[in-house]
């Protein structure tokens, strides 16, 4: 593998406290400080003038569909979509057809991760049997095959004793447990946010106070037990002053945004769009603006994109049976700049950090610095650029974006993985 | 100014002239309907589809009475006989409806938005027969019709919408055209059923029966659908008729020349008491006949006719 000058970049590594146009150099696929005269004429040398260069994105929420739903995702377009989006490190959900619910399952997906994928992509189990809620998974063996955390993502664990086991036993292997937050029986038969648009609308509404109630008992059960729960994409303003609260108490919570609950809002669904449909679901304006302070203050600790391919042909419904969920990785960084540095003025460096340094560090993974010593995951990016994103020309098996024809600021240009390009030009490079 | 669109979706996207070629246009129909010979040949040669995903019996043969009226052919599709039973898409199902020549389509669908989601898919018109909770088009502009044969303008007239508002479509068209014509609109019904959140369409919620009914000149009956609330939104159908069925006392607390309205299917003891239901200020069955009127100014505006041309002379 050939050295590597990344030159003239204004180079943001929040973890380093770095924010300095300079240049990065790169030797056996780890960060280094300098190169010698000799290696610096040997490098292949990337001109990033005017770029910025940060840490490799991190997303601790994906849906990669594999096993069993490969037509509308893989592990390999899934990474594809990752690199293209400035990710270099990636955390895939087990709700897949099987659950990955058991050691097998979990071998089979690090097989194909070996085998396809062009980033870091680590997977998660299941906190039970077949995300059923009922009994435990072998939380044991799935921490041996390799999951960074458990979590039933996309149903919700509904008993409290169940939960208080499930983090008391995961905690003996300093395994994280992500939830999302949804009280099932105020929900049923649910398709967007309660109030005042979906009574417009005539939709059935999914209220907060079903997130906020478990976002409660999570606090509850964390505090009680001392074990780590991580919130997965908290959508609700109540639930952002339980986690405030819930952590001046010193509660082991972490919890994260996605880019669409920071950019928009349940007004967006007035034409039934099911690209607009997710779970939880898109909120009121009030509910945005909280989620956006809970970023600035801290409450919320990183941002994710919950990616979540579905085909065409399963999108293309009834509001009422289309499936939940829109990808994102492709768009998140630019969103994700749109709303919080130009609206909202966030500092650069803070954004990256919470794209980084921040979503690595809930789980432990090893990612998210550009330290001398570390691997080189690194994301090229230009700020400013305009570009139009066409959602069917991308890299996902899907194409069910709320931003699909819109023209998004800041693109990504080029993606390193252990100091190998993956992503430039537009195009994945060949493993 | 003439008419424009092409289908007839939603009330609320309807502009108030719009709503008044809608009642001008059925005002000339209803007179043809009062002749020996009913039938008018202005759709003649047309063939409309009536595509009811969810039973109905009222609205699906108003429209039929209405197409046939106009001299247009009728082809009824229902949930139980579309290949819909089959997987098959609501998409593949209009899209073969479109490719075996139809003209139009009613749609009647229990999930709110898809009428708005096949006029995005098809060339032909669409007309909205109810779409889940969400809207009623032609119920709304029925029963503001039968509003104003009683009682001319709407404008600051107060009207009551009494019973299940939360999963009632027909509540939402009328809201959007009470609202547009003027009228002084409440709503009453059990909390559970009338959220806060509908004043955001410029209505008065109140859970207060006897003040919400008093002078009120119209009050509009909606069926509880005990069905579809899983006796979790009000506790027994004896308790909410205990507190909210309209007896005689509590038709005395109305405006002494009010009219009673029901879209139906009446529930006779529970919403209503049978007497009233059947009453000299029951308009019930008006509701009914003029919803052929109705539907078929819609059908003929929605097809290209122009209001000036429909003459009740000849």
């Amino acid at each position: 593998m050939p050295s590597l000058w990344i030159k003239n970049a204004r180079i943001v590594d929040p973890a380093a406290k770095r924010d300095a146009v300079g240049d990065l150099f790169i030797v056996d696929g780890k960060i280094v400080a300098s190169l010698s005269a000799a290696a610096k004429k040997r490098a292949k040398k990337i001109d990033a003038r005017g770029l910025v260069a940060c840490p490799g994105l991190v997303d601790i929420h994906v849906h990669f569909r594999e096993p069993g739903q490969t037509h509308k995702e893989t592990i390999a377009t899934g990474s594809h979509c990752a690199a293209a989006g400035g990710f270099t490190t990636v955390v895939c959900m087990p709700n897949t057809s099987p659950p990955a619910d058991n050691a097998g399952t979990i071998q089979y997906i690090n097989d194909a991760i070996r085998r396809d994928a062009v980033v870091k992509v680590y997977p998660t189990g299941c906190i039970t049997v077949g995300l059923k809620g009922q009994a435990l998974a072998p939380i044991g063996s799935l921490k041996r095959a390799g999951v960074v955390a458990i979590t039933d993502d996309g149903d919700c664990v509904q008993s409290n004793e169940l939960m208080r086991r499930a983090i008391e036993y995961a905690k003996m292997f300093d395994l994280p447990v992500m939830d999302h937050c949804q009280d099932a029986s105020m929900t049923q038969g649910a398709v967007m946010n309660e109030g005042v648009m979906s009574t417009r609308l005539g939709l059935r509404g999914w209220p907060n106070a079903a997130e906020d109630l478990i976002v409660a008992r999570n606090v509850v059960l964390s505090e009680y037990t001392g074990a780590h729960i991580h919130l997965q994409h908290i959508s609700s303003k109540f639930s952002i002053d339980v986690i405030r609260r819930g952590k001046s108490r010193g509660a082991r919570i972490t919890a994260e945004a996605t880019p669409h609950h920071i950019a928009l809002t349940d007004e967006c669904l007035a034409g039934y769009d099911t690209n607009f449909k997710m779970n939880p679901p898109l909120r009121t304006e009030s509910d945005r603006r909280a989620i956006i302070a809970g970023l600035r203050d801290g409450t919320l600790d990183c941002i994710n994109t919950d990616h979540a391919p579905h085909t065409d042909y399963e999108k293309d419904k009834e509001f009422d049976y289309a499936p939940n969920g829109i990808i994102g990785l492709e768009t998140s960084l630019a969103v994700t700049l749109d709303v919080l540095v130009r609206q909202n003025k966030f500092k650069l460096a803070h954004v990256i950090d919470l794209m980084t340094r921040k979503p690595a560090a809930i789980l432990g993974l090893p990612a998210g610095t550009l330290a001398v010593g570390a691997a080189a995951d690194i994301c090229l990016f230009d700020p400013n650029e305009q570009w139009l994103y066409d959602a069917k020309a991308g890299f996902s098996k899907s194409s069910n974006s709320p931003w699909h024809g819109q023209t998004l600021t800041g693109r990504v240009k080029t993606t390193i993985v252990d100091g190998r390009v993956v992503f430039e030009n537009g195009k994945i490079s060949s493993r | 100014m003439p008419w424009t669109r092409r289908h007839l979706l939603t009330i609320e996207e309807l502009s108030l002239a719009e709503i008044e070629q809608i009642h001008t246009t059925a005002s000339a129909f209803k007179q043809i309907l009062g002749r020996s010979v009913k039938k008018v040949p202005a759709l003649r040669g047309k063939t409309i589809v009536n595509l009811f995903l969810e039973p109905s019996t009222r609205t699906r043969m108003a429209f039929d009475m209405a197409a046939k009226r106009l001299s247009a052919d009728v082809i009824a599709v229902e949930a139980s006989s579309s290949s819909t039973t089959k997987g098959e898409t609501l998409r593949d199902t209009a899209e073969n409806i479109q490719a075996l020549q139809a003209d139009m389509i009613v749609i009647r669908h229990s999930a709110a938005g898809s009428p708005l989601y096949l006029s995005r898919l098809l060339d032909i018109p669409v007309i909205n027969a109810g779409d889940g909770a969400h809207e009623h088009p032609t119920q709304g502009l029925l029963d503001t019709f039968t509003m104003k044969e009683h009682l001319g303008s709407l404008k600051g007239r107060k009207v009551v919408i009494l019973g299940d508002i939360l999963f009632s479509r027909v509540a939402r068209s009328n809201i959007h055209a009470l609202t547009k014509l003027g009228a002084d609109v409440t709503l009453v019904g059990p909390s559970t059923l009338v959220p806060e959140w509908f004043t955001a369409m410029g209505v008065k919620v109140s859970y207060d029966l006897k003040s919400a009914l008093a002078d009120a000149e119209v009050v509009m009956l909606l069926r509880i659908q005990h069905e579809r609330q899983a006796s979790s939104h009000f506790p027994s159908i004896g308790e909410y008729t205990s507190m909210f069925g309209l007896n005689k006392t509590r038709a005395g607390w109305l405006n002494p020349k009010a009219i009673i309205m029901h879209p139906g299917p009446i529930n006779r003891g529970v919403e209503i008491d049978s007497e009233l239901a059947d009453g000299e200020h029951s308009v019930i069955l008006e509701q009914v006949t003029n919803g052929i009127a109705v539907r078929m100014a819609v059908l003929y505006l929605c097809a290209g006719g122009q209001p000036e041309n429909v003459t009740p002379a000849a």
